[in-house]
């Protein structure tokens, strides 16, 4: 056997062909499946404890709009003639998302046509992942509160006392009607409000595990906060966006939120609503939000500021959807204006 | 702990992969019976062939020189016989031309004696540079006479010589700097001597340890006109990309589209210093370099002293032959090398490592839609806006794509290392400078 043949033999291991590409030929083990399945993860612990607060419907609720997601964004992918992703994660993200934002006593209908608009209209008639400039989510969310004001501002599941949680199947489908805690003080004011949900550190603890009337998402901000911590630790989302998004509620409230200047409460009014899952799950939203640090910084500011807007001034308890909404668009431009800094300028300085 | 050198914006960690031959010795191979020598190995006008076809040459023979423009001689890196003027299989350009060499095994290798420089002026030095063939063999091939000559107007005052080796899997000038470490500092010396300053920083990444002590060593005694000193760098990558490198050392920014010169600074590599000390005290012209081999798709990986021209299948040969699963082949680091299709392609001047890597070595996913995640803009050293060129290259809009800096990329790799959807933006890149316009 010949020299060459012999190393043709060799080479015929495995296919007799080599890969020829680009450099670089190593890249990191990073995803978006990992990134959007650690989201989803992260999302759990509070789906799981809100199943023991508001009973089993909140995890009908979320598994409908999970699947309808998914199938939606299978059927357009389908329909546009796109490769079908369904596997990478961020369908399931958005129907978690959108689970976590609608009130858990409305009818499943809600969340399948909030998850056709969501991801057919939202995403996929705008490009798909990566082109979408809302959140889809949240529009899903905002098109349910046009459509369906009364359920979506109505339908909220008070508490089950006694970890009750298969209450709900012996009872029959009557969606409590309940206010959430922003609603109460925005329509009662603060004494109603006080009255109903307490005060001191009783009302901070116990709206900070989660004990209350509202979304699922709004329920423990303990869970989201931590679920929160390890994407910051991971690395998949950076302080940026949370801390200056919660730090504008927080002093914004604290100014104009009381009825005198100064004497706003700002740890109600970041424990109370979305903020915090809009925070650190619905703003860091990688596609809608600017890639740039300063221009990060910007859009969490204009989405507090909004927020706080909003809540004092506007015709709904709660801002931050909309808020997050308005600030979405802005993004590139943001990106725009604030570029990332060069390693050097050219000779003679920039142009 | 004394905080380690780096540059501050961006850079990556990938893995190392040095271990499978950090260990190993440069091991001399024996020469194959035929050698393949390209004729445009450094950047600038390719050789032009001064002997014609049959002729029987001599070790270190002048083979080709360039008459006209930028360019350094060929030699013969072994005693032989001019089969053929033709073509070869390069590693980017697919095809050049080449002088094929047939090796004369009868020949005595020829002994390089030791002379003395030290009272030859820097034009003389320089000429020996030249003569000798000596371009950046770091990988670059920038000829190295033309880079120690700087512009009249901005005067050099520091020499660094780049031992970083920031990329994975590479080992060759990591054992250069172990076996070699005298004759690289006397490189450096001479270097200093043709600049005509005093000040010379060689900078190693700390996963090189040894190398620092040999380097730190064979530095000593700092002479009032030659003092070599060595820095240790933090290992990311690219540190051993020229300007990340300057301002890790130094501190100075080396203006966008401006050489090192602009701050007063000369990079060469270690190897280099080496190949200059060969040329300038053995006058042994630059034929032969050491060559990391290395991946699981190699039987037997090694740092080999190898001739130029010398061709991969000689190579696999020599190592105990391909390995089952091999995926892919690739000429220098897997971040910034390039993927070769044949056993065929000879080694050049340039050429720093081979790499056999096997399936799960590389990455083989298909790269979706941008996220717009951002992660390539903290990864990118420049500061440049890698998603935002891919965006429109995919777009068919690459003219418009300069003023998110595609002139100023070097290539790094480090934004498509960290992309989650794993994108070709140094593809995209490349395509990108083919079609937009150069400010100017």
């Amino acid at each position: 056997m010949s020299k060459q043949q012999e190393l043709d033999d060799q080479s015929a291991a495995p296919a007799g062909l080599w890969k020829v590409s680009t450099s670089p030929h190593l890249k990191s083990s990073e995803s978006v499946e990992k990134i959007m399945w650690t989201v989803v993860a992260c999302l759990a612990p509070p789906l799981i404890l809100s199943v023991f607060v508001f009973g089993i419907q909140t995890l009908l609720i979320t598994a409908v709009s999970v699947i309808s997601c998914v199938a939606v964004e299978w059927l357009s992918q389908k329909a546009l003639g796109r490769p079908v992703t369904i596997k990478d994660g961020s369908a399931v993200l958005t129907g978690m998302l959108l689970a976590f934002v609608i009130p858990p006593g409305v009818s499943p209908l809600l969340p399948i046509l909030a998850a056709v608009f969501a991801i057919y209209i939202g995403k996929h008639l705008l490009g798909g992942i990566g082109y979408n400039f809302f959140n889809p989510a949240l529009l899903g969310r905002a098109f349910l509160l046009a459509s369906f004001p009364v359920a979506m501002t109505s339908a909220w599941l008070p508490p089950v006392k006694n970890l009750a949680i298969f209450s709900f199947l012996n009872r029959s489908i009557d969606a409590v009607s309940t206010a959430t805690p922003l609603a109460v003080m925005k329509e009662k004011g603060m004494v109603a409000f006080t009255e109903i949900f307490g005060s001191g550190t009783d009302l901070y603890t116990s709206f900070f595990f989660g004990w209350r009337p509202g979304c699922i998402g709004e329920t423990s901000g303990f869970l989201l906060v931590l679920g929160g911590l390890y994407l910051l630790y991971r690395g998949y989302i950076t302080w940026h966006i949370p801390v200056s998004l919660l730090g504008t509620i927080g002093v914004l409230s604290w100014i104009f939120g009381g009825q005198g200047y100064m004497t706003g409460d700002p740890l109600l009014s970041l424990l109370s609503g979305g903020a915090i899952l809009g925070a650190f799950y619905m703003a860091t939203d990688y596609v809608t939000s600017p890639s740039n640090k300063t221009a990060k910084i910007v859009f969490a500011i204009g989405i507090g500021a909004l927020t706080v807007l909003i809540r004092l001034k506007g015709g709904y308890p709660e801002g931050i959807c909309y808020a997050i909404l308005l600030m979405n668009p802005l993004s590139t431009v943001l990106d725009g204006w604030f570029k990332p800094k060069r390693f050097a300028p050219p000779l003679g300085g920039a142009k | 702990m004394k905080s380690l050198l780096t540059f501050p914006k961006g850079g990556i960690h990938p893995p190392e992969f040095k271990t499978q031959t950090q260990g190993l010795g440069i091991e001399i191979m024996p020469v194959p019976d035929e050698l393949e020598l390209i004729l445009g190995q450094h950047i600038g006008a390719p050789c032009q062939p001064t002997v014609g076809k049959r002729e029987e040459i001599g070790e270190g023979a002048l083979i080709g020189e360039v008459k006209k423009g930028l360019g350094v001689p060929l030699h013969a890196p072994v005693a032989g016989k001019i089969k053929d003027i033709g073509n070869s299989v390069h590693p980017v350009r697919v095809s050049a031309p080449s002088i094929t060499l047939t090796v004369n095994r009868e020949a005595a290798a020829v002994r390089y004696e030791r002379q003395a420089w030290q009272n030859l002026d820097a034009a003389e030095l320089l000429t020996r540079v030249h003569d000798g063939g000596i371009i950046g063999i770091g990988g670059a091939g920038f000829p190295t006479h033309v880079k120690l000559k700087p512009p009249a107007n901005s005067p050099v005052d520091t020499l660094i010589l780049n031992g970083a080796e920031c990329e994975p899997y590479i080992t060759a000038d990591h054992r250069a700097m172990l076996e070699y470490s005298a004759e690289i500092v006397e490189g450096a010396k001479i270097i200093l001597k043709i600049l005509g300053i005093k000040e010379c920083h060689i900078g190693i990444e700390n996963n090189k340890p040894d190398a620092i002590l040999a380097m730190t060593k064979a530095a000593e005694p700092s002479s009032p006109d030659a003092s070599v000193k060595i820095r240790t760098l933090q290992v990311k990558y690219p540190q051993g990309s020229e300007k990340q490198l300057i301002q890790a050392i130094t501190g100075r920014k080396v203006p966008a589209m401006a050489l090192p010169s602009a701050v007063g600074v000369v990079v060469q590599n270690v190897a280099t210093a080496k190949a200059i000390y060969d040329a300038v005290v053995l006058r042994k012209p630059l034929y032969e370099k050491v060559i990391t081999v290395a991946g699981k798709g190699i039987g037997r990986p090694a740092n080999l002293l190898v001739k130029i021209g010398t061709k991969l299948k000689d190579i696999v040969d020599y190592l105990g032959g391909l390995q089952p699963g091999l995926s892919k082949i690739v000429f220098g680091g897997p971040m910034m090398g390039f993927a070769v299709s044949s056993l065929e392609v000879p080694v050049t001047k340039t050429t720093s490592a081979v790499l056999f890597l096997t399936k799960d070595e590389i990455d083989t996913k298909p790269h979706s839609q941008c996220i717009r995640c951002g992660w390539c803009l903290d990864a990118c050293p420049m500061g440049l806006e890698p998603k935002e060129i891919g965006l429109h290259v995919e777009a068919g809009r690459s003219e418009v794509t300069e003023p998110f800096g595609v002139f100023e990329c070097f290539e790094c790799g480090s934004c498509a290392y960290v992309c989650p959807a794993k994108r070709p933006l140094v593809q995209f890149v490349r395509l990108a400078k083919m079609k937009a316009k150069r400010p100017q």
